[in-house]
């Protein structure tokens, strides 16, 4: 994937300034930056949420900016995305909405009689299974914590069969427990099905323990752009810029000590460097 | 400060008393207007208002056994009516449903089309059942068919102003997961808004058959068949027995379908109420 000199503006507002980038391999990418730095937009600009104002984004040999109708939507099932609040729909069960990841490979009257297959059914119990929540496969969305909910958009998201996944701000509203099951859980989407996730995310230790590549963001420009192990606190200062009181124990989100890694994901981490 | 209060109040004073020296005197030159158009008086019609009333009972009465009867006579009629009142609510809701998607924000429609379609709700809401179904059955003849396109008519313009209200208040994120997934627009409706807005369609769509029955009875009188047209001929040829007949039926069918569907839409709102989300 080739991001070239990506703009968005909103009326005079530049929300995101001539970002560009390249991801050739599989890639586990962090973003980070304050709020209202562009990071939101930039992931939907990728997954055509929001229609870029100029730039290009190259993968496999198209722009991907420049679709339209039927391969828009086509490219949009290929880049799953997880939202901060789910963007489930509360009201319909577990497993439906999990099979709703499909509704761009069925015809618009199947769906409208919502006619899903053995096929379909099968997969999305497996897809949940894979998050460990295929227990609740028939309870309504809405009865569901957040964290189980944000497993079940992950779970939508693999029923795309993505060949990419966009995760905006996807633990901002989880307590810590579940923050670190959906990560642990985007990061072994990457690590099986070699999938490049491309994630926003509020906490620079978050980034630094799942994440390989970081790129930080600061009023819409990029300003690094590098492996975790450069994100230096100096770095983050840069990015956030903030004075020398940034103290990133009071926003971590991390059980135990904040500069304690998880042993398991480490250990991932260590058996898998980063693919770069 | 307090000066100031006082002028406030005061001023609120005057136009209280106003707005209700007004009100006296539209009231007043109505009733006056009205009285030198009529025939009779107001106060001498007024002792006879009770006569007719009294006069079908009697007749009813004089009738005897032979009263019973008449309901089941009848029946096929009040069916008629019913059936024009279901299919133009059904036709009429199922308009409302897609027109009032069609002028729904944030559901990617284009943005000089919704008030336009506004604009056709209004219109459509904006002519009575009776006047259009005067029209058509001059058009097509007297038969159930013009009267129920009349008040699936008028019932699409009137649900469709409902239904864009339900519309404006959805909640956008599940749409835009859809959208997200790469759903077409007729997959993000029936996924992301149906869901969300069935059971206060469903809420209004009762409120309107209700409505509706009533209008499919009135527009017997113009000639559109059911039991509005055996009441308007018995009434006409001074039947007695069967017009109170006639009334009794319209009367309780109107009942039961009011308290059925305010039940169900009890049971509707309750079930729903718990979740915000």
């Amino acid at each position: 994937m080739q991001v070239q000199a990506l703009n968005k503006t909103f009326g005079s507002n530049v929300a995101v300034n001539d970002i560009s980038f390249n991801v050739d391999t599989p890639q586990m990418i962090g973003i980070i930056g304050r709020s209202g730095a562009g990071k939101s937009t930039l992931l939907r600009m990728l997954n055509r949420l929001t229609d870029a104002t100029s730039g290009e984004v190259i993968i496999d040999g198209r722009n991907i900016l420049a679709l339209r109708g039927k391969e828009k939507r086509a490219w949009q099932r290929d880049c799953a995305m997880i939202f901060q609040q789910f963007n489930l729909v509360p009201r319909l069960d577990v497993i439906t909405n999990v099979m709703l990841g499909r509704l761009n490979r069925h015809s618009t009257l199947k769906s409208v009689f919502k006619v899903f297959s053995t096929q379909d059914i099968e997969d999305g119990l497996a897809a949940l299974d894979r998050l460990g929540i295929a227990e609740k496969a028939l309870e309504r969305v809405e009865n569901l914590s957040g964290g189980q909910q944000q497993r079940v958009a992950i779970a939508r998201g693999l029923m795309q069969q993505p060949k990419m996944i966009l995760a905006d701000e996807p633990i901002a509203s989880l307590d810590p427990l579940s923050a670190e099951i959906v990560m642990k859980s985007l990061r072994e989407i990457h690590d099986r099905d070699q999938l490049t996730v491309i994630c926003n995310l509020h906490t620079l230790d978050t980034a630094r323990t799942y994440c390989s590549r970081i790129i930080g963001m600061r009023a819409g420009e990029m300003v690094f752009d590098g492996p975790a192990s450069e994100l230096t606190s100096d770095v983050a200062r840069e990015i956030y810029g903030a004075d020398e009181d940034l103290n990133e124990a009071v926003t971590s989100t991390s059980l135990g000590a904040p500069h304690s890694v998880p042993s398991d994901v480490s250990h991932q981490s260590t058996a898998n460097p980063a693919a770069i | 400060m307090t000066d100031a209060l006082i002028r406030l109040e005061n001023q609120r004073r005057l136009y209280t008393g106003l707005g209700l020296v007004i009100a006296i005197a539209i009231l007043v030159s109505g009733y006056q207007s009205a009285e030198s158009l009529n025939s009779g008086g107001f106060v001498q019609g007024l002792s006879k208002f009770f006569d007719y009333p009294s006069q079908i009972v009697r007749e009813a009465i004089a009738k005897g056994p032979e009263f019973w009867p008449l309901f089941p006579r009848f029946f096929p009629a009040l069916i008629e009516t019913l059936n024009i009142a279901l299919v133009a609510t059904l036709i009429g809701g199922l308009l409302a449903m897609i027109l009032s998607l069609a002028a729904t924000r944030n559901l990617d429609v284009p943005d000089r089309l919704i008030p336009v379609i506004r604009r056709i709700m209004d219109i459509m809401r904006a002519f009575p059942e009776l006047i259009i179904a005067l029209f058509l059955i001059f058009v097509l003849g007297a038969s159930p068919v013009p009267a129920a396109i009349a008040v699936a008519f008028h019932t699409a313009g009137a649900l469709g102003k409902l239904f864009s209200e339900i519309n404006e208040n959805i909640d956008v994120k599940q749409i835009e997961g859809l959208k997200a997934t790469g759903a077409s627009w007729i997959q993000r409706v029936r996924y992301g808004v149906i869901p969300q807005v069935l059971p206060n369609y469903t809420s209004y769509f009762l409120l309107r058959l209700e409505i509706n029955v009533r209008a499919s009875a009135i527009l017997g009188f113009v000639g559109a068949g059911g039991i509005g047209s055996e009441l308007a001929r018995s009434i006409g040829w001074g039947d007695g027995a069967i017009t109170s007949a006639l009334f009794l039926m319209l009367f309780a069918t109107i009942v039961i379908i009011d308290q059925l569907s305010s039940a169900l839409r009890r049971r509707l709102t309750v079930a729903t109420g718990g979740h915000s989300a």
